[in-house]
């Protein structure tokens, strides 16, 4: 459950990414920082590949009909034995189901292909959720400061409090799952962080000059919020938007794999693992295949984040 | 206490009195005759040595002592009598408990804590025990007629919330102590330390079953006030093992009682429960030799792993249940109000690969009852699989393209695979089912909401009777009675012609025209096609070949497994 | 440090509350009826509503919130259904389990971590540093119950080296603190990598080395003291995360924590049982927290008046 999100980032490692795109008085972001970063990330070879698998997530994910080689909902009479077991593709008549078959009798690839559509649609979904409620909350609370700033960022640690799955379980319980609820849920739990660094990040910034040239020339503070703080939050955002998916593709397939996720016969990978565990003896590919799928989406989700980090960060460049 | 944990089997224990019910009704004659111990059904008399019938293997030398591990998924709620009730805990209340009844190796119902069977009134309604001599409890206190009245008004105690408090209620008396209109059953009356009599309101040929439920059981007073709420988890009672230890989501320990009044009962000298271990776990640690018995089904995947493996010889038992198990359509519910719709609906489930993806444990169901009862219609045929049909019923009644809907399931295995598979045979007709796995008592909540749920696949949520009777298919889950919030009618079918045929077969004394009867009602629910019957459940125990005992000690239908009567060699 | 102490309890009070307040307001709208519930199926109408008038069911939400936090206060987080028992006795049974799988965990993500981190920071930029981060991001990537379910299959069923799930002995416990602390361990390894890179990159750290400290006397020195710190830290923010996410772990390995526990009670809408779960979680992340400021006030002198 675990993942970036959950990991403490010191509010310095916030106030060097925020700072990073303050380079200039005005406050607009410079042109040649994105282009440095991409210049940096291009060396990144780890980052690279992570993008790559990335994009190719997503043309797998749109292109499913085409790539899949039968309709994930099949339930077909030669894809079980005649004991009921799913089918392995070692054996010789199974030549049309490459990975084999699931305990229905439906092909495992299309069904893994398909669902990368559900792990893509809830990871981003959740995350422009948790992405936009957190720097919304963070931002204002940053920008207000004194009580008003400190009894939101109070609130925001009360909600940190409760450990994000049991949460979110107990969330889902009460509003039942489907694929909306899910993406609600796991935005609804995981926007706590982004507002805390996000916080830390605009506490920095309101003391440069050029927040408090704006407020003393008596602009209003939605304006300073938009016009001046929200650009520099902006790599962070772009950090976030990479590391936060990954968590929440983690997040739903855990709930998945609990029985309260996404339900049938929609295939989500968590789903595909709980529904195939109980075979995991007979049928191990049932695990071991969708399991794959999670871990290397969420690896390269997290290469990327990490190599934009790097990218979007001079002051951060350990490695 | 929970459906999801109260499965099928439990439904067939209370189905299987109603067997013994009925096949007593049709030697005796007359309903009221029943249960006296001059029946010709009738177990064998008292002074018997020993419960159940014949020692478990023949010859007489059954070894002695040892330890038997059996493994569940589930911790035990409770081992309190009058609060149990679920698949786990059914057979485990029967180390530590006894009733004035019991049964033998088949349905009939024989003396155990009573010395004979009870003395009935010709009408009936009063119901006179002698409880056997010196029976004493765990804690060194003989047994008196004082502790069975007791023990059966705390199950009427609303205080203890007894999920089978519904049996007793026929009892003279029992609402008003409910209500709280009076301190005590008047119809329970202790005649001598070992005589009670029991007087009910209506004459009820069914008491004696009542009797040998384990609400029924006999507890001692002083534990139960002493302990408090922790008597379910510390029991103390007359059974023959005496409850050591538990460890809570761990495992339970028993150990034999030396003092126990049957002789020679029980064999093992320890019965260790664990519990918290997965079906598959458990088949594993059973392979390996770790443990003698798993007590949860064995899962689809494994069984068909192991039913032809020469290895599991002899160390299978199975056992048809007296279920059914089927799908409801809500019939106030669009477009299921139209009788056309849910004909096509029966013609379209390939009810064949349910039971492959059950790993062929089980039948084709083709009608309510399950083969096994009594009013069981041999020459009722049912609606064939068809789905081209299917799809001209659905056209003929104006769903050409077909409709969407919902169906709610429990989100326990295997329940969700058998929906995906209903969902996928109701596409091929056109009709796009969107499936839901919710805890069983959602479902339970959503099936009795009017106008909430149009489909409900009821697998893993067997519903329990409040009284045995050969309607018990018809009153608690088709009638009208049932069809009301929170009640168990979910098709939410009314049907008055029925519910006056059926109020004339309860009052009906000749068997055969009475099963007559019910074979009209139940022809007349399968042609309105209010359900979809699916299938009829198989019970499968597998246990070590060091385990030594008869097919029914590993699968009685009412006790499902009776450790005191397995033994173990060394 | 006492005063300290006090106004960081005084400021957890509202926190409580209203960790309370969102469990109660998520519970009381669970769709299940929990009258229902403790009556069983087959109760009667009557029944159930005496028995939502016993409980007190039937109150407006305020009142009913009012008696549970009374409650609650007094340690007492109502009586579960399904187990049969007070919720607070369930948890407290329950519980010292996924203690002991929350420290073996963090145990075993200390053993593998801490030295991995400072071995790639020590041999910074070569193939042993990069094959230990990306191994670290892998186990960090991999679905907990996943990783667990290959341990089961591979060292419990194919090899047999250890039991099949379940609790009992120590044996018991490897399969699963080892799932737990795998993905954990990551985060250690790569923390430890950066603290100890920052460390070893300081000025008086590269003054000791130009004086001629060897490379590991320079790492016990310096860099490990220095990067105690943000490792205490991280076993802080552990504690909660483990305890909240060893759910997955030990659904598994049917180790009998309040994690599978919750899982349980969801299945069957023990209400009072969800309830008590999570707000005694919520309380004890508030509580470790604490106890971890106070650790790293003792440690740290310098952030000791924050």
């Amino acid at each position: 459950m675990r993942s970036h999100t959950d990991a403490p980032l010191p509010d310095a490692d916030a106030r060097a990414l925020a700072d990073a795109g303050s380079g200039t008085a005005r406050g607009a972001v410079p042109e040649t920082q994105f282009t440095l970063a991409w210049r940096h990330f291009k060396r990144d070879r780890l980052a690279l590949a992570g993008g790559i698998f990335v994009l190719l997530l997503v043309l797998v994910a749109v292109l499913a009909p085409v790539l899949a080689p039968h309709d994930p909902a099949e339930q077909f009479a030669e894809g079980l034995t005649l004991d009921g077991l799913p089918v392995s593709s070692t054996l010789p008549e199974s030549a049309q189901f490459p990975l084999g078959t699931d305990q229905n009798g439906r092909d495992l690839l299309s069904r893994i292909i398909y669902g990368a559509r559900v792990s893509l649609t809830v990871g981003v979904l959740a995350n422009v959720i948790a992405v936009t409620l957190g720097v919304l909350v963070g931002a204002l609370a940053g920008y207000l400061g004194g009580w008003r700033g400190n009894s939101i960022m109070r609130f925001t640690d009360m909600m940190m409090a409760f450990p994000t799955l049991l949460l979110a379980i107990a969330l889902v319980a009460v509003l039942r799952p489907s694929i909306w609820v899910i993406i609600f849920v796991i935005g609804a739990v995981y926007w706590t962080w982004i507002a805390r660094i996000v916080y830390g990040a605009v506490r920095s910034l309101r003391e440069r000059e050029f927040v408090t040239a704006a407020v003393s020339m008596g602009a209003p503070t939605w304006r300073i919020v938009l016009r001046h703080l929200l650009p520099h939050l902006l790599p962070l955002v772009i950090v976030w938007a990479s590391l936060g998916i990954s968590t929440n593709v983690m997040l739903e397939a855990s709930l998945s794999y609990l029985g309260i996720g996404v339900q049938p016969p929609t295939p989500s990978w968590g789903g595909m693992i709980q529904q195939g565990q109980s075979f995991y003896r007979a049928a191990p590919w049932l695990v071991i295949y969708p399991g794959l799928a999670i871990m290397l989406t969420i690896l390269s989700f997290n290469l990327l984040g990490d190599g934009l980090r790097d990218a979007l960060d001079p002051q951060q460049q350990r490695r | 206490m929970h459906p999801s944990r109260r499965p099928v089997t439990l439904r067939a224990i209370v189905l299987s009195i109603l067997v013994s019910v009925v096949l007593a009704a049709c030697g005796g004659g007359g309903a009221s005759e029943l249960g006296p111990a001059d029946q010709g059904t009738s177990p064998p008399q008292a002074t018997q040595p020993e419960p159940g019938g014949n020692p478990p293997s023949a010859g007489g030398d059954i070894p002695r002592g040892g330890t038997l591990t059996i493994a569940y998924k589930d911790d035990l709620a409770t081992l309190d009598p009058a609060v149990g009730y679920d698949w786990t805990n059914w057979p485990a209340g029967k180390m530590v408990f006894d009733g004035l009844l019991d049964y033998d190796d088949t349905t009939n119902l024989q003396p155990r804590l009573a010395e004979s069977m009870p003395e009935v009134s010709p009408d009936a309604t009063v119901y006179t025990f002698r409880l056997r001599q010196g029976v004493i409890f765990h804690n060194g206190r003989e047994v008196t007629a004082d502790d069975v009245a007791y023990s059966i008004t705390r199950v009427l105690d609303p205080q203890t919330k007894s999920p089978g408090s519904g049996f007793y209620t026929g009892i003279a008396g029992a609402q008003d102590f409910i209500d709280g209109k009076a301190d005590s059953v008047s119809g329970i009356r202790v005649v001598d330390p070992r005589t009670i009599e029991f007087t009910l309101e209506s004459p009820d040929v069914t008491f004696g079953n009542k009797m040998a439920l384990n609400f029924a059981f006999i507890v001692p007073k002083e534990e139960v006030e002493r302990l408090g709420e922790n008597f379910g988890h510390n029991p103390v009672g007359t059974g023959p093992f005496l409850f050591r230890e538990w460890i809570a989501g761990r495992q339970l320990t028993f150990e034999r009682n030396p003092n126990y009044f049957f002789e020679g009962l029980p064999y093992l000298d320890q019965v260790v429960i664990q519990v918290g271990v997965e079906p598959e776990v458990a088949l594993l640690r059973l392979e390996r030799g770790e443990i003698d018995s798993m007590g949860d089904p064995i899962p689809a995947a494994e069984f068909a792993r192991i039913k032809d493996d020469d290895a599991w010889q002899g160390r299978l038992t199975s056992a048809p249940q007296v279920s059914t198990i089927y799908i409801t359509m809500n019939t106030q519910m669009k477009p299921f109000d139209n009788v056309q719709v849910r004909r096509a609906m029966n013609m379209a489930i390939d009810k064949e690969r349910i039971i492959r993806l059950l790993g062929g444990r089980g039948t084709v169901a083709n009608q309510i009852l399950p083969p096994l009862m009594p009013g069981y219609d041999q020459d009722y045929q049912g609606y064939e699989y068809n789905p081209d049909q299917a799809r001209q019923l659905l056209a003929d009644a104006g769903y050409p393209n077909g409709f969407s809907t919902t169906m709610e399931c429990i989100a326990v295995e295997p329940q969700p695979k058998l929906c995906e598979s209903f969902q996928q045979d109701l596409s091929k007709i056109g009709v796009q089912v969107q499936v839901q796995t919710l805890a069983a008592s959602t479902v339970i909540a959503d099936g009795g909401t009017e106008g909430k749920v149009p489909l409900v696949w009821s697998g893993g949520l067997g519903w329990i009777q409040d009284y045995p009777d050969p309607d018990d298919f018809y009153t608690p889950i088709l009638s009208c009675v049932a069809a009301v919030p929170g009640g168990w009618n979910w098709p939410w079918y009314c049907n008055q012609d029925l519910e006056q045929k059926a109020q004339q077969a309860i009052g009906t004394t000749d068997t055969e025209q009475r099963l007559g009867l019910y074979r009209e009602i139940y022809r007349t629910l399968m042609d309105e096609a209010v359900w979809i019957p699916v299938y009829n459940g198989q019970y499968d125990i597998a246990h070590s070949d060091k385990l030594v005992g008869k097919e029914t000690d590993f699968a009685h239908p009412e006790h499902t497994i009776r450790y005191e009567r397995l033994a173990k060699q060394p | 440090m006492v005063a300290y102490l006090l106004r960081r309890l005084l400021f957890t009070v509202p926190v409580l509350i209203g960790i309370s307040l969102i469990t109660f307001v998520l519970i009381y709208f669970l769709p299940a009826d929990p009258a229902r519930m403790y009556a069983g199926p087959n109760a009667s109408v009557d029944a159930v509503n005496r028995i939502r008038t016993q409980l007190g069911l039937d109150q407006p939400f305020y009142v009913q919130y009012g008696r549970y936090l009374e409650r609650a206060v007094q340690g007492d987080l109502g009586y579960s259904y399904q187990l049969q028992m007070p919720v607070t006795q369930a948890i407290l049974t329950r519980f010292p389990y996924t203690l002991q799988l929350t420290l073996a965990g963090i145990f075993v993500e200390l053993l593998i971590g801490v030295p991995a981190g400072l071995l790639a920071a020590s041999r910074r930029s070569t193939w042993l540093d990069g094959t230990s981060m990306v191994a670290s991001l892998i186990g960090v990537s991999s679905p907990p119950f996943w990783l667990g379910l290959l341990m089961l299959y591979f060292f419990a069923f194919r090899l047999g080296l250890f039991p099949l799930g379940g609790a009992g002995s120590w044996q018991h416990l490897i399969l699963p603190a080892v799932t737990a602390g795998l993905g954990g361990a990551g985060w250690y390894a790569r923390m430890t990598r950066s603290s100890a890179l920052e460390v070893l990159s300081a000025d008086y750290v590269r003054t000791a080395r130009s004086k001629g400290l060897a490379g590991g006397q320079v790492l016990r020195r310096h860099v490990l003291r220095n990067a105690i710190n943000p490792i205490v830290t991280m076993v802080g923010m552990d504690i909660p995360w483990f305890i909240g996410g060893v759910v997955l772990i030990e659904t598994v390995f049917a180790w009998p924590g309040i994690g599978r526990m919750m899982v349980d009670a969801i299945l069957t809408d023990d209400v009072p049982l969800i309830l008590g779960t999570v707000t005694f979680t919520a309380v004890l992340v508030v509580v470790s927290s604490i106890i971890i400021d106070i650790v790293q006030a003792m440690l740290d002198p310098r952030i000791r008046l924050r």
